[in-house]
C-alpha cells in the first residue's frame, strides 16, 4: 500500500507548528498505526531528518497512551479502536491521511504529535481515588455487591485516560472522563464514604484546568475508544448536584 | 467548597441553562395554547378573552417578569458557555471533526441567535406597542388589542417567511434542548431515554408547526 501523509510537526510548546508532507511506500496491510509511523520513522532517520514524535506504551489498547487525531477522528476511522489496534487494511490504498495531536488548550502540544495530558492527572489527584486505611486483604464476600453495581462500575473503570472525549468534544470538555472516575467511585461502597467531596473537588480541578464546558452533544461517547456511555455524566450531574444540595453545613 | 453554595462552576452553568431552558419550553406550551385561538375564526373574540385574562391575572403580571428572567438567563449563559468553549480550543483541527452528532446539538448558539433576532422583532411588534413605545398599527384600538395588530402583520408576507423560519430554527433548538435538559439534570436512564428523545422531537415539531400554521391561515384565508 502507497500514503501521502500529513503529519503535524511542531519542535516544541513554545514554537508554532505545520503540516509536513511525506510519502509512504511498501506499507503492509497487516501493519498497525503505529508501525506504519515507525515505518516512516525509520526512513526519516535513515535519510538524515528528525523522527516523527507520537506516544505510545503498551500497543494493546489499555495504557491510554496513544492518541492521535487521524482523518478527522480520534484514534482514527474504527470506532471502539484504539490508535494502537488501529491496521493499514482499514485505510484504502493511495490516499492522503492528516495525523494531528488532540487539540484543547488544556492539552498543550509538548511536540509534534505528542501533547501534555497532566491535566488528567490534576484531575484523578483531586479525587480520583479511595482514601481508605484498607489494612490486610479482607475477604471479598464481606461487602456484598449487586453483580449489575459492581458491572456498571466496571464499565465506568475501562476509562483509560487517552483524552479521545476531549479531542473529539467540539467544546474541549472533559466530562466524560471525569464521570467515569466519579462514577467508577460513587457505585461502590468504598468509594461511597467520600463521595461528595470527591465530585466536587473533582469538578472543580477539571474547571481549573481549561477543559471547556459540557452541551450534551455526545461526541466523546461516539469517539471513545472503550465506548464509555453519556449517562456517566447524568450520573456525575446527579452526583454534584445531591453534593452541592444535600450537603450538610457542619 | 460547599460552603459557598452554588458557585457557577461547569455544571451549575449546565443545570441553571436546562432550568431556564425547561420553564421556556413550558412558556412556549402555553404561548402556542393562546396563539391557536386566533385560527378560530370568530374575528378575534376567543383570542381578545384570553388576552384579558392575562392582562388582569396578578400571577401572570409576576410570571412576565419571570420569564423575561427566564430568557436573559438563558441567553446570557448560553453566551458565557460559547465565548469560553471557543477559548477552550484555541488551535483548531486541520480536518473538521467527524463524530456522529447531530447537526441540532451542534449549531445551538447559531439556533439560539436566530431565535434572539426573531424575538427582537417579536417584542417590537407587539410587547413594545403595549408598553406605548411602538404606536398603534393594523387598525387597532387600544394597546392591548392584538387580534388586528396579529392580522396586519402576518398579512406580509416578508413578516409571516421570518416568523416561519425563526420557528423552523426553533424546532431544531428545541429538539436537541429537550432532552439535553433531562441529561443535564441526571436524568438519564436506559429505559427511558428513547422515549424522552421521541417526546423531544414530537414537542419539537408540535411547537415549530403549530406556530408556523398562524401566519399561514392569516396570509392565504383570513378575509
Amino acid at each position: 500500500m502507497e500514503f501521502k501523509l500529513k503529519i503535524w510537526r511542531q519542535k516544541n510548546a513554545s514554537v508554532k507548528g505545520k503540516f509536513e508532507n511525506y510519502t509512504l511506500k511498501d506499507v503492509s496491510a497487516e501493519m498497525s498505526f503505529l508501525q506504519m509511523l515507525d515505518y516512516l520513522n525509520q526512513q526519516i532517520i535513515e535519510s538524515g531528518g528528525e523522527p516523527v514524535h507520537f506516544e505510545h506504551d503498551c500497543r494493546e489498547g489499555i495504557c491510554g497512551s496513544c492518541g492521535l487525531y487521524i482523518n478527522g477522528r480520534p484514534h482514527g476511522p474504527i470506532t471502539h479502536t484504539t490508535t494502537c489496534e488501529l491496521h493499514m487494511r482499514e485505510f484504502k490504498d493511495h490516499t492522503t491521511i492528516v495525523i494531528e495531536p488532540w487539540r484543547s488548550k488544556a492539552f498543550p502540544v509538548i511536540k509534534d504529535l505528542v501533547v501534555d495530558r497532566s491535566a488528567f492527572e490534576k484531575v484523578i489527584q483531586a479525587g480520583g481515588f479511595v482514601n481508605a486505611n484498607t489494612g490486610s486483604t479482607q475477604e471479598a464476600n464481606n461487602i456484598p455487591i449487586n453483580k449489575k453495581i459492581s458491572d456498571r462500575a466496571f464499565d465506568a473503570a475501562v476509562c483509560i485516560g487517552c483524552g479521545a472525549c476531549v479531542a473529539a468534544c467540539k467544546n474541549s470538555s472533559a466530562m466524560l472522563f471525569v464521570s467515569a472516575k466519579v462514577s467508577q467511585y460513587a457505585l461502590m461502597p468504598q468509594g461511597k464514604v467520600e463521595a461528595k467531596e470527591r465530585v466536587e473537588n473533582m469538578v472543580a480541578k477539571m474547571d481549573e484546568v481549561g477543559f471547556g464546558f459540557c452541551s450534551n452533544t455526545y461526541a466523546c461517547e461516539y469517539d471513545c475508544p472503550k465506548g464509555i456511555s453519556v449517562e456517566f455524566i447524568a450520573q456525575m450531574n446527579r452526583e454534584f448536584f445531591s453534593a452541592k444540595v444535600c450537603k450538610s453545613k457542619k | 467548597m460547599s460552603k459557598k453554595g452554588f458557585s457557577l462552576t461547569s455544571l451549575s452553568h449546565k443545570y441553571i441553562m436546562a432550568a431556564a431552558g425547561a420553564f421556556l419550553m413550558l412558556f412556549l406550551v402555553s404561548h402556542l395554547a393562546t396563539n391557536l385561538l386566533l385560527l378560530a375564526g370568530d374575528g378575534g373574540a376567543q383570542f381578545d378573552r384570553a388576552v384579558e385574562f392575562l392582562l388582569t391575572n396578578p400571577a401572570i403580571k409576576i410570571m412576565e417578569y419571570v420569564l423575561f428572567a427566564g430568557f436573559i438567563i438563558h441567553i446570557i449563559i448560553g453566551v458565557i458557555l460559547e465565548l469560553h468553549n471557543r477559548r477552550s480550543r484555541p488551535v483548531g483541527y486541520k480536518v473538521a471533526l467527524k463524530s456522529e452528532t447531530t447537526a441540532f446539538s451542534r449549531f445551538m448558539i447559531h439556533s439560539g441567535i436566530i431565535i434572539f433576532i426573531f424575538l427582537l422583532i417579536h417584542l417590537y411588534h407587539f410587547f413594545f406597542v403595549k408598553l406605548g413605545f411602538v404606536p398603534l398599527y393594523g387598525g387597532a384600538e387600544t394597546a392591548h388589542d392584538f387580534y388586528p395588530m396579529v392580522a396586519y402583520t402576518f398579512q406580509n408576507p416578508v413578516y409571516s417567511i421570518i416568523y416561519i423560519i425563526s420557528f423552523v430554527f426553533l424546532g431544531f433548538h428545541l429538539k436537541h434542548a429537550f432532552q439535553s435538559a433531562f441529561q443535564s439534570f441526571g436524568l438519564n436512564h436506559d429505559k427511558y431515554m428513547p422515549a424522552i428523545k421521541i417526546v423531544g422531537t414530537i414537542y419539537a415539531v408540535v411547537i415549530a408547526v403549530g406556530f408556523s400554521i398562524i401566519p399561514l391561515y392569516f396570509l392565504f384565508f383570513y378575509n
